[in-house]
C-alpha cells in the first residue's frame, strides 16, 4: 500500500512538473527591436532583442527611440511604440483548440495590435485594457495611445 | 490667504479639464477586408469603434468618437506601426493519395519556404496538419499531427533546422472546404506551413 501511495506520488509529481513546464511555454518571440528597448520579468531588465521569448506577465518598455514588434504564438501581432510600458498579463493559447486568454495593459505610450486566432475563436478571452479602459476585439486592427501613464 | 489657495485650485482644475484627452483609441482597416470592430468599456458606457480610422479620445468624462483618415493616422503612430511583425507566409501542401508523398506542385513549394525562412527576423516554422471528417475527433488530432510530423520531416531534409519548426495537428476542426461528418475530401487532407 505504501509503494501505491509513492508511486501515486511520483506521477502527480510528474503531472505537476509538466504542466509547469507547459505554462512557462513562451507567449510569443520578438521580432523586431529598435533603440532603447527591453523586457522586464520579476523585475529584471533584459535587451528586448530579435528572437528573445516573451512570457506571460511580462513587461515591455521602450525609451523614447524605442520599439518592438512582437508575434504571440496564436499569431496576434503587437507593435510597441516609444515611451511605452506594456504588460501581458495573462496569455495561454491551446494550438489544436485555439482556445486560451490573452490580457495586455497599455500602462503608458503606444500599442498596435493585429488580432489573431485567438480572437477568432472566442473574442471573449481576448482584453486589452489601458488606466481608464477595457477594448474588447471583433477581429481587427488597431492602435492604443495612452498619454501620459505611469 | 484662504482665497488664494481656492484660485490656485480653481486654475488647477480648468487647467485639468482643458488638457488634450488622455488616451485615444483608433481603429485600422482589416487586412481581409472584412467588418471589423472595438468594443471601448470606459465606466461601465460602451463606445463602438467600427469604421476605420475612427479614433476615441478619453478623458476624465469618458470616451469622444470622430472620424479620421489614414494619411494622419499613418503619420501620427508611423515610429510604433514600422515595428509591426510581418504577418506569417502560409504554404498549403498536399499528399499523393494514401502516401507520404508531396503532390509534385506541393514539393515545388518547399524553395519558397526556405527563401521565406531567409528573409524573416528570428524566423518560426509551423507545421500545421488537417484531416477530412471521416473518422472521430481524437482520431483525427492524432492522424493531423502524424501528417505535420512527416511535413517536418521533409523539411529538416532539404536542409531545414529541425529546432525552429513546431508541430500542431488542428484534426479536423478548421476544414478548407466545409462538409458534413463522415465526408471524404482530399482538400481537407492537408498540411499549413506558416513561416512568421
Amino acid at each position: 500500500m505504501r509503494h501505491l501511495k509513492t508511486a501515486v506520488a511520483a506521477v502527480a509529481a510528474i503531472f505537476a512538473l509538466g504542466g509547469a513546464c507547459a505554462a512557462e511555454l513562451p507567449a510569443g518571440m520578438v521580432k523586431t527591436t529598435k533603440g532603447a528597448a527591453s523586457i522586464e520579468r520579476a523585475g529584471k531588465q533584459t535587451p528586448a532583442s530579435a528572437g528573445a521569448a516573451l512570457m506571460a506577465s511580462d513587461r515591455v518598455v521602450t525609451g523614447a527611440d524605442g520599439s518592438v514588434g512582437i508575434t504571440l504564438r496564436d499569431e496576434t501581432l503587437l507593435a510597441v511604440g516609444p515611451n511605452s510600458n506594456v504588460w501581458l498579463e495573462k496569455y495561454a493559447f491551446d494550438p489544436t483548440s485555439h482556445e486560451g486568454v490573452l490580457n495586455a495593459t497599455v500602462k503608458r505610450g503606444t500599442l498596435g495590435v493585429i488580432s489573431g486566432k485567438l480572437s477568432k475563436q472566442s473574442p471573449g478571452a481576448v482584453q486589452f485594457r489601458t488606466p481608464t479602459s477595457i477594448l474588447g476585439v471583433r477581429g481587427t486592427e488597431f492602435v492604443i495611445d495612452v498619454k501620459d501613464g505611469e | 490667504m484662504g482665497m488664494l489657495i481656492w484660485i490656485v485650485c480653481l486654475l488647477a482644475a480648468v487647467s485639468q479639464q482643458q488638457r488634450a484627452p488622455s488616451e485615444q483609441i483608433t481603429l485600422l482597416p482589416s487586412q481581409d477586408g472584412k467588418a471589423s470592430a472595438v468594443i471601448i468599456t470606459t465606466a461601465g458606457i460602451d463606445t463602438v469603434l467600427d469604421q476605420p480610422y475612427q479614433t476615441a479620445a478619453i478623458d476624465s468624462k469618458g470616451a469622444t468618437v470622430s472620424a479620421g483618415n489614414g494619411t494622419e493616422v499613418g503619420n501620427r503612430y508611423a515610429s510604433t506601426l514600422t515595428a509591426m511583425p510581418q504577418r506569417a507566409a502560409v504554404f498549403t501542401l498536399y499528399f499523393v493519395t494514401d502516401t507520404d508523398t508531396l503532390v509534385p506542385e506541393s514539393a515545388e513549394r518547399l524553395a519558397d519556404v526556405k527563401a521565406q525562412l531567409a528573409s524573416r527576423p528570428a524566423p518560426e516554422i509551423i507545421v500545421i496538419g488537417h484531416t477530412d471528417t471521416v473518422a472521430k475527433q481524437d482520431y483525427n488530432d492524432q492522424l493531423s499531427l502524424r501528417r505535420a510530423a512527416t511535413v517536418k520531416r521533409i523539411l529538416v531534409e532539404v536542409g531545414i533546422d529541425a529546432d525552429r519548426i513546431a508541430v500542431q495537428g488542428r484534426g479536423e476542426r478548421e476544414l478548407l472546404v466545409p462538409t458534413a461528418d463522415g465526408v471524404d475530401e482530399p482538400r481537407n487532407r492537408r498540411v499549413e506551413i506558416r513561416v512568421r
